[in-house]
């Protein structure tokens, strides 16, 4: 996945966890948190997703690496694989 | 394993703890011993009549887009949308004492205003109590357990306005007589008085059936009739249940809503809560909730002329919240009126009145083989003055249900006809004009009845008075949820299905299990 594509699947997993928040400006280099209404339970479930959707697991100690997006993106390059093209 | 997790009962804590589980695809069922759902709110038909039982109101109301506010949280982790809940906001509600009222709605500012009205000396210990409990953290599972009589009279002299604040809160949740832990007081303060109340157009049955779908569509296996006998445990760790019928279910999990005592027992048979295994838990011989309640339901021809949609009442400026010597307390209560939400669409016009019963003293009744129905009192039909039949109200000929043969009347039934018309009685006109000549159909619910369909011992309503705040046991893999962890009202009971099976389960699977 490329970095937009990336970018992409975790405001996919935000919008989807997030349903009454509006994910369609947000800032990249911003802490999510201060953008949106998260709070511990959301970023579990961040984690969740994307070890669901991408078999991507990450550590309790690696949380604070999703503070913004741009950092998700940083530390998900490379790291996740889409669905489509594990087949 | 068969299961990843096994959830003993349907009701909020369950239904919210299955979803998160079936959202992460763990292999979940829940086990309700009854034929429905709901557990301590739920819903029936009868005569024709769609009626709600336990909820009169969702509390912790806020808006769509509220931060930070349990309601925004519950709906997050269930991933559901403010407007599928289709909430609609109480018009006010009052606490209704003989030497004082007080009106609240969903706006803070209206209580505070209402208390510097009626008790102008107290109101900077008021803002006082306000501002530590907004600064408490009830979601601290670990903090120390404190009476919150204690810390309100740190900031309120005057007991009338102590007993006052204290009324709505206990009906609405206490296991506790006379007092709460302060914890508890923190959440249903926040979520009565700071937040507040909305109901569904659809009631309670819109909230479960939003939930069971939702359930269902992730996968999840839902099992009516299914009670648990045992809850099996092979060196100290939960290792499935033993149903009523004798199957067994294998789990990694058991994730219990049936109560702290009534969990136990499943453990270790009817020696219960004095066998040493629940650590954590000092044995203690009385840990059973002493309040249970009864219900009365009158289906109107026209509502009583009032705006109010609850009214929590005392007939005695010293408000007793405590197991009653007799069958039931009339003198204080929960009148709740649904058609005074703000509903788009009218609903049949009813008044439910709640009051504390002797669990003890209602099951001792005799109880026959018939109907246990109560009736309409003849001379109400012919006394007062008929109101004036309103658009939504349905009459229903008198002729359509015949009279049960009352010469078979057992005394359970004659209690439930005395009580019924006494708790009518001690409201009006005190608390709500006369309806009495406007009822068209009654149900009434006792101990009895909570036990039955809740499994709950002595008909506790909000269960035990002591809480397992982590959900632990002692024993590895079961783990306490609903409304014996501690989080209180149907948001609250959601809220701790979901924390509990975040905590013990998915947490843990996240950090445990390697990816393959």
């Amino acid at each position: 996945m490329n970095d937009a594509e990336i970018k992409q699947a975790i405001i996919d997993i935000i919008s989807d966890i997030a349903p009454d928040e509006d994910t369609s400006n947000l800032k990249p280099d911003v802490r999510l948190r201060e953008q949106m209404d998260l709070d511990s339970m959301d970023f579990l479930d961040i984690v969740m997703e994307l070890r669901k959707r991408y078999g991507v697991n990450v550590p309790d100690t690696d949380y604070m690496q999703l503070a913004t997006l741009d950092s998700c993106v940083n530390y998900l390059r490379g790291k996740l694989v889409s669905k489509t093209a594990k087949v | 394993m068969e299961y990843d997790a096994v959830i003993i009962g349907a009701g909020m804590s369950g239904l919210a703890a299955g979803i998160r589980l079936a959202m992460f695809d763990k292999r979940v069922v829940i086990l309700e011993r009854h034929y429905v759902w709901g557990g301590l709110n739920s819903f029936y038909q009868f005569k024709g009549r769609q009626l709600d039982v336990g909820l009169h109101a969702m509390t912790n109301y806020v808006p769509r887009g509220a931060k930070g506010k349990p309601l925004t949280r519950l709906l997050k982790q269930l991933r559901l949308r403010h407007e599928q809940l289709d909430l609609h906001e109480q018009s006010f509600s009052l606490i209704s004492f003989p030497s004082a009222k007080l009106r609240f709605d969903n706006d803070f500012e209206n209580l505070r205003g209402e208390v510097r009205r009626a008790f102008p000396r107290e109101i900077d210990g008021f803002d006082a109590l306000t501002r530590e409990i907004v600064a408490f953290n009830e979601l601290d599972l670990d903090a120390p357990q404190i009476s919150a009589r204690e810390v309100v009279r740190r900031h309120i002299r005057e007991s009338l306005l102590e007993d006052m604040l204290f009324c709505p809160l206990m009906f609405y949740g206490s296991a506790r007589e006379h007092d709460m832990d302060w914890d508890q007081f923190v959440v249903m303060f926040k979520s009565i008085y700071i937040e507040g109340f909305a109901r569904p157009q659809a009631g309670v049955r819109h909230v479960l059936s939003l939930l069971t779908n939702r359930y269902r569509e992730l996968g999840g296996e839902l099992r009516l009739r299914a009670g648990v006998k045992r809850i099996l445990t092979r060196e100290n760790e939960a290792v499935g249940v033993e149903l009523e019928s004798g199957e067994i279910i294998e789990a990694d999990h058991v994730l219990s809503s049936a109560g702290l005592v009534e969990t136990n027992k499943l453990v270790n048979g009817e020696r219960g809560i004095g066998v040493p295994s629940m650590s954590g838990h000092r044995p203690e011989a009385d840990a059973t909730g002493k309040l249970s309640f009864t219900e009365t339901i009158s289906v109107l021809d026209a509502p009583p002329k009032t705006d109010a949609t609850i009214i929590f009442f005392s007939n005695r400026d010293r408000f007793e919240y405590r197991c009653p010597d007799k069958l039931c307390d009339v003198d204080s209560g929960v009148i709740c009126m649904p058609q005074n939400f703000k509903l788009p669409k009218p609903i049949d016009p009813l008044v439910r009145i709640t009051n504390i019963a002797n669990y003890a003293k209602w099951t001792a009744l005799e109880r026959g083989d018939g109907s246990s129905e109560v009736l309409i009192p003849s001379e109400w039909k012919v006394s007062g003055i008929r109101s004036q039949v309103s658009g939504n109200g349905k009459a229903i000929p008198e002729t359509r249900y015949p009279i049960p043969d009352t010469s078979k009347t057992d005394t359970y039934t004659q209690a439930k006809q005395n009580f019924y018309e006494r708790s009518v009685a001690a409201v009006t006109p005190a608390h709500l004009p006369d309806f009495r000549s406007n009822v068209q159909l009654v149900d009434m619910f006792t101990p009895r009845t909570i036990t039955h369909f809740t499994g709950h011992e002595g008909g506790a309503v909000y269960g035990s008075p002591r809480k397992s705040r982590t959900g632990e046991t002692g024993i590895k893999g079961l783990t306490i949820m609903g409304t014996d962890q501690g989080f209180l009202g149907i948001i609250g009971a959601a809220l701790s299905g979901i924390s509990m099976a975040n905590r013990w389960v998915l947490k843990e699977s996240t950090v445990s299990e390697p990816i393959a």
